[in-house]
């Protein structure tokens, strides 16, 4: 069990839309997620599921056309709605890091890599301007970039997916933040570059005592990395539990077909099955539950609002009336 | 010995780079031999730019090889340039399902029309109620719905799209169905459903598969054979279970420690680090997995080492392949 102390980030009863020409977007409902000191918690979702809005907006980011309904979000008991914008500056970078998809256009492309991280380093920390070179190398060093004098010296196009990622990782930790947030880190790259990179964010969570926020479509990688993971449906967070209780006893029929249309390294063609209909359009009028249309499960009860947190074990909540 | 549906022999393709004068070439592929027999599945995998894209096209002849020869049910189909192979009738025979759905559909034509293209150019078949019927057949056999025939791209969902882009390439009756990563666009559920469809047409309609992808979960699903390709080469064929159980060249060790595995979670496992070698004119006499290798020697850039026997239907191109299996698993 986990200290009773407060965590280092909790989202609380977050709703947020979307205003758009074609209608009001419920993109979060009543979104409830903790991260304690020192762990990684994985953000598993199809597309469309509202993972990377959240991410965003734990961060303090909302695009323009976003409206928070209700809710916190308090990152060190900071929140992270209502504070101001310089607060907020100060915050992200120092204290959360983000790293993107694409590292390549997550970097700025006609500067090299080594200043970039230079820029990081004197917008964040006390460092002083000589030795701001030799820091720069140490970041690029700590995630194990091969010669970090010359790669500083590098612009990304020179550089390869999984070395762009890296540079990424080196520049969101070189303050050593509290809190990463990753956001389907590793898309786009190698299975094997993936395994280095997946390797180096759990060893720095470790060794720092870095808490971490994955958000993936790969429920096969936030199981391998994870502590505990939150299974996302149209913008609810449908199940939370400590990783190995979610893969072997899922209680939301959603998790329970996620996991049976996910290949594994021993399924065969017959084990996997697919999930029947699609997501809900989140501009219409939604039900309580918003996997009822797609549920075999479902009864009337679950049409009723609100829909409860069923607690199934003391870190295991999901959001059904009729649990598995 | 039957005749493989597909045969190639030393097949290579090369690009000029840089400054034309120096010469300089880009080894692509590089002396690839493959068989695919008939109602066969073979995987080919590999990590992005070591070639297998560039094989897939070569194979199905969408581009010419600089050298090497390709059978395809016993016969020469290098005698014909691509450009003329692209009007014979045996361009029918081999059909591609592209890997970006939403990228491969002309976004101008109703589904309907991008079905009956390739049954008019390649089949002939202009007759608008044969036309109509072979287009209904197709879909029905991938199972979208005739409502959807008179619709465009856009309003189609990227399951939809993907079903119209088999439904295109089985319209045909290919012998053979080149899948190029066709899922890698599509969410877990959705791509659960194509691969249960692909398993399904393969019993129903007796076709090859050749299946490129760099996901082993997805490959392993469908395929009896897998093919591993590290800078335009194959290191290691070997039949599927074997290939995952028992690898045997470094590289494919590598490969498949690296598949996340919820079950391994707290295993240490042997990983791969750095870049490849440049594919630029590569040095003949090295192995192309050098420097990167945890086991390479002075021997490795001496010869490179060539596809040999190591087991029943295994083969790898290691020069230390008895060392490796001895020391398998260890980090």
């Amino acid at each position: 069990m986990k200290a009773p102390a407060t965590p280092l980030l909790s989202i609380e009863d977050l709703s947020l839309v979307f205003r758009t020409r074609h209608g009001t977007v419920r993109a979060l409902e009543n979104v409830d997620l903790t991260v304690e000191r020192g762990e990684i918690v994985g953000v598993v979702g199809e597309s469309g599921s509202g993972k990377s809005v959240m991410a965003y907006a734990a961060l303090g980011l909302q695009d323009a056309a976003a409206q928070v309904l209700g809710g916190r979000i308090l990152f060190e008991g900071l929140d992270m709605l209502a504070a101001a914008p310089d607060v907020l500056a100060a915050t992200r970078g120092r204290e959360i890091a983000m790293i993107f998809q694409s590292p390549r256009t997550a970097l700025n492309p006609i500067r090299k890599v080594g200043h970039q991280i230079a820029d990081v380093l004197l917008e964040h920390t006390a460092v002083r301007r000589s030795d701001l070179r030799q820091r720069a190398i140490e970041a690029l060093a700590r995630v194990r970039i091969p010669d970090p004098e010359r790669r500083y010296e590098a612009y990304p196009f020179e550089l390869s997916g999984g070395m762009c990622q890296r540079v990424m990782i080196a520049m969101a930790l070189a303050c050593s933040p509290s809190l990463l947030i990753a956001d389907e880190p590793t898309t786009g790259l190698d299975v094997t570059t993936q395994a280095v990179i997946m390797d180096l964010v759990r060893e720095m969570s470790r060794e720092a005592r870095m808490s971490t926020l994955l958000i993936t479509h790969d429920l096969g990688l936030a199981g391998e990395y994870c502590d505990r993971i939150a299974v996302m449906h149209a913008g609810h967070i449908v199940e939370v539990a400590p990783t190995v209780e979610l893969l072997q006893r899922p209680a939301h029929p959603y998790t329970r077909q996620l996991l049976a249309s996910t290949p594994t390294p021993r399924s065969s063609i017959d084990q996997l099955v697919s999930i029947p209909g699609q997501l809900p359009d989140l501009r219409s009028d939604l039900p309580a539950c918003r996997f009822s249309a797609r549920c075999e499960r479902h009864v009337s009860a679950c049409d009723e609002r609100p829909l409860p947190w069923t607690v199934i074990s003391p870190q295991h909540a999901v959001r059904c009336r009729v649990p598995l | 010995m039957n005749t493989p549906r597909l045969e190639a022999r030393a097949l290579a393709k090369r690009y000029p780079v840089g400054n034309r004068r120096k010469g300089a070439m880009l080894h692509a592929v590089d002396d690839v031999d493959l068989v695919i027999q008939a109602g066969e599945s073979v995987g080919l995998v590999g990590e992005s730019g070591c070639g297998k894209s560039t094989l897939a096209r070569l194979l199905a002849r969408l581009i010419d090889p600089t050298s090497g020869t390709i059978f395809l049910d016993g016969e020469d189909t290098t005698a014909l340039s691509q450009a003329a192979f692209v009007a014979s009738p045996d361009r029918a025979r081999i059909q591609v399902v592209f890997q970006d759905p939403t990228e491969s559909l002309n976004p101008s034509f109703r589904v309907f029309r991008s079905i009956a293209d390739p049954i008019t150019r390649l089949l002939s078949i202009r007759d608008p109620a044969e036309l109509s019927d072979r287009v209904h057949r197709a879909a029905d056999l991938v199972g979208l719905p005739r409502e959807l025939i008179q619709r465009y791209p856009h309003q189609l969902s990227g399951g939809q799209r993907a079903r119209v882009g088999i439904a295109r390439a089985i319209a045909v009756e290919p012998s053979l169905l080149i899948l190029d990563e066709p899922t890698s666009a599509l969410d877990v559920s959705v791509q659960a459903v194509i691969l249960r469809l692909l398993a399904d047409l393969r019993e129903r309609l007796g076709m090859s598969y050749l299946f490129v992808s760099h996901d082993l979960n997805v490959v392993r699903l469908l395929c009896s054979r897998i093919v591993v390709m590290y800078l335009g080469r194959v290191v290691e064929v070997a039949p599927t279970e074997q290939l995952f159980t028992a690898p045997r060249h470094p590289y494919t060790q590598a490969l498949v420690a690296a598949i996340p595995d919820p079950a391994r979670r707290d295993e240490k496992r042997p990983r791969l680090d750095g870049s490849p070698r440049s594919p630029v004119d590569p040095d003949p006499d090295t192995c192309r997995f050098f420097g990167r290798c945890p086991i390479g020697t002075e021997r490795c850039t001496q010869s490179a080492p060539t596809l040999e026997p190591v087991g029943d239907e295994h083969f790898a191109a290691c020069h230390f392949t008895t060392v490796v299996s001895t020391e398998r698993g260890d980090p």
